[in-house]
């Protein structure tokens, strides 16, 4: 009976480790269902855009105020996850905050994790306002109803949850030092859960013993609760922020792939040798969709940004056809194809790692062809993205599928294009007339 | 205004063995539609008045495929760059210029894939390092104290990064720069990309060329300046529709400069 306490600790830990592990894999499964993109090898590049964009926030602070209140949560969480190791190596040896030895060391840790609490609290609580009382315009669109605007809450209460429960164990811990109850030795300072010691004062030192236990279990039970709540939930971008800026995009933000399929085809057609009329060879492979109707046809490093998306909302907030009334919202592209790649990933569950055709797509059951023709292209999402997102670059490869698939361009454009591909002007000019602007005036 | 302008075509100039240091690529719509042909010939009497060897492909030349590629038709937009890139490998061009974004961002980003690599400049870049270079110096004064407000075209700005050349030559005229509160990285679009142009816009509240004009006339502007023939369409219109047109006019920027010169 001695070791129950480590053995549970040890079953606790071990199984929220492995329901995490299950669950990375099926995002990386999820994701890898995508196509390979056309990636630029510049790692020396990747490595300075993770550590400028993601480590250091560099476009989160494009808005001050929500930028600050996140560097204070980012910081406060990284940090006091040190904490987190210092209370595994207690729970598996059945120790007692075995980094006191460190002394002043140890007292300025635990002082620095206490402050950083604190911030993480006041942040949250500005967070929770901005949503639910200041209401800021870009946290209550449409695609914010239920589920988005339920975990967004969730996420802060859970976040306020923990680091209450890391100041009551540092407050109860330090009560208990204050009565010199055996195993309480004398280490930390306390500087914010001082203040929460007169709460425990007169109590029974063995009440006072087990809050100290439950907020100690309750702490890093939540912990792991919480990263396995990340795979269900958009809170994903603290661990996806990363991958996800280093395979961001190098080119410049105008610059579109060409499709290598298309210049095939195009080199065939312009080739004065080919045979127009020839059968296709034995082994010819089938030739390749064209743009993308569902979320398999989307490269990997698309879906990849669908689950680092938290839906903080700066891309729809900035996007000129949303600021307009249009039904278009980046953001919406991008929890659409999440929500879509979750589907095709619970189909895969439940058919034994096998997609079976569910009858549905990405184009028309989540997004809709009013949202696609409604892009400026003007790339301002992509611009106010914080981890590097392009929902540009989903949007046309839905309009390639549109148009080279299913010659399904609104009529305006279809005769813009067969303008072009007639006189080689958007307009019904005859190319010959060039150059008239010489002698008008 | 149309006396002394001398643009050569690139045919004309290959049939005398000669080779234009910059081949301009004028674009559909500096060649064909009425407000930005004014755009064109202000660029051009820059160039004429600089002493600038250029040539441009009139009949030879044809859409880049933008609006194609756009709209999702990759197909079109890239036998128009393949057809295009043939002519221009033909006349061994090295350097282009454009007073059009879109035929820049094209041109220079997605051209080079499909075998045409080239030097692209945008037109107030050529501008500023004429200036630079001192074969271009602007005495008049027309616009001294003007209140002038830029518009950035997505496809130069957020697109391409390039932000400066333009504002540089807005202070060269000794007028009064004013900034809208959404600039540069954050500027609004005009709403003609993507193909909007040639579409009537979806379902929504209002269109975003008015959204933008409003922005434009928070500064009380005299001018409102642009550097793409289409955001100078759709600031235009926007004038209009809030009248405005007998108080503020829409001007490139090389019209500006050429006006200022009283070229």
């Amino acid at each position: 009976m001695e070791y129950l306490p480590n053995i549970s600790f040890a079953i606790v830990l071990v199984a929220g480790i492995a329901f995490f592990r299950r669950n990375v894999l099926r995002l990386i499964r999820n994701i890898k269902l995508g196509k390979e993109p056309q990636l630029e090898k510049d790692n020396t590049q990747r490595w300075k855009n993770m550590a400028r964009i993601a480590l250091g926030q560099s476009k989160m602070v494009v808005r001050p105020v929500s930028g600050i209140m996140h560097i204070l949560v980012y910081v406060g969480f990284v940090i006091i996850n040190i904490e987190v190791l210092e209370i595994i190596i207690d729970g598996l040896l059945g120790t007692h905050r075995i980094f006191a030895g460190l002394g002043p060391i140890y007292d300025f840790l635990i002082a620095s994790f206490e402050i950083l609490a604190l911030l993480v609290i006041i942040a949250v609580v500005v967070f929770w306002l901005r949503r639910n009382i200041i209401r800021v315009k870009r946290f209550i669109k449409p695609e914010m109803k239920g589920w988005p605007k339920r975990d967004a809450d969730l996420i802060l209460y859970i976040e306020v949850v923990l680091m209450f429960l890391f100041l009551t164990m540092n407050a109860t811990d330090a009560q208990l030092q204050a009565l010199s109850v055996e195993g309480y030795a004398q280490a930390g300072a306390f500087p914010v859960s001082q203040f929460m010691m007169p709460w425990y004062e007169g109590m029974e030192t063995a009440s006072i013993i087990m809050i100290e236990r439950a907020a100690w279990w309750l702490h890093i039970v939540g912990i792991l609760v919480f990263l396995n709540y990340l795979y269900y939930s958009k809170h994903l971008h603290i661990l996806l922020a990363f991958p996800n800026t280093f395979y961001g995009s190098l080119k410049p933000k105008g610059q579109l792939d060409n499709l290598e399929a298309v210049t095939k085809e195009v080199q065939l057609m312009m080739d004065p040798n080919a045979d127009p009329f020839a059968a296709p060879a034995e082994d010819a492979e089938t030739p390749e969709k064209f743009g993308a109707s569902d979320v398999m046809d989307l490269k990997w490093t698309q879906l990849l940004s669908a689950y680092t998306c938290t839906e903080c909302g700066r891309c729809t907030s900035e996007c000129p056809a949303n600021q307009t009334g249009k039904k278009l919202s980046p953001r919406k592209i991008m929890m659409d194809t999440r929500d879509r790649l979750e589907e095709v990933g619970q189909n895969m569950n439940v058919n034994a790692g096998k997609f079976v055709d569910d009858g549905k797509q990405l184009l028309d059951d989540y997004i809709s062809r009013e949202e696609l023709w409604a892009c400026t292209s003007c790339n301002a999402c992509v611009e106010a993205c914080p981890v590097s997102i392009d929902p540009l670059s989903i949007i046309m490869d839905m309009r390639q599928y549109l148009v080279m698939e299913q010659s399904a361009a609104p009529a305006e454009l279809n005769q813009m294009m067969s303008n072009v591909e007639n006189n080689g002007a958007p307009w019904p000019f005859n190319q010959m007339d060039r150059l008239n602007w010489v002698n008008e005036s | 205004m149309s006396e002394g302008i001398k643009v050569p075509t690139m045919a004309s100039l290959f049939a005398e063995g000669k080779q234009p240091e910059v081949l301009f690529w004028v674009g559909c719509a500096g060649s064909f539609d009425d407000r930005a042909k004014k755009i064109t010939r202000a660029f051009v009497k820059i160039l004429n008045k600089a002493d600038v060897s250029f040539a441009v492909l009139g009949t030879e030349e044809s859409c880049t495929g933008d609006p194609a590629k756009r709209a999702g038709n990759e197909f079109l937009f890239q036998m128009q760059a393949v057809t295009n890139i043939e002519v221009m490998n033909a006349y061994e061009v090295k350097k282009i210029v454009t007073t059009c974004p879109h035929c820049f961002n094209t041109i220079k980003n997605e051209y080079p894939g499909l075998g045409g690599e080239y030097e692209v400049i945008h037109h107030t870049q050529l501008i500023n390092q004429l200036f630079e270079e001192g074969r271009l110096s602007l005495e008049g004064g027309s616009y001294k104290g003007k209140r002038i407000t830029y518009h950035d075209p997505c496809y130069l700005g957020r697109a391409n990064n390039i932000y400066q050349a333009p504002r540089d030559l807005i202070q060269k005229l000794d007028a009064e720069l004013v900034e809208m509160k959404n600039c540069r990285k954050r500027g609004l679009c005009c709403g003609a990309g993507g193909s909007q142009m040639f579409k009537d816009a979806e379902k929504g509240d209002k269109e975003v060329n008015i959204a933008r004009t409003e922005e434009a006339l928070e500064t009380k502007p005299d001018i409102i300046a642009a550097a793409c023939p289409f955001c100078n369409t759709m600031m235009t219109d926007g004038v209009k529709i809030k009248e405005k047109e007998a108080s503020i006019v829409v001007k490139d920027i090389a019209e500006l400069i050429a006006g200022a010169d009283d070229l």
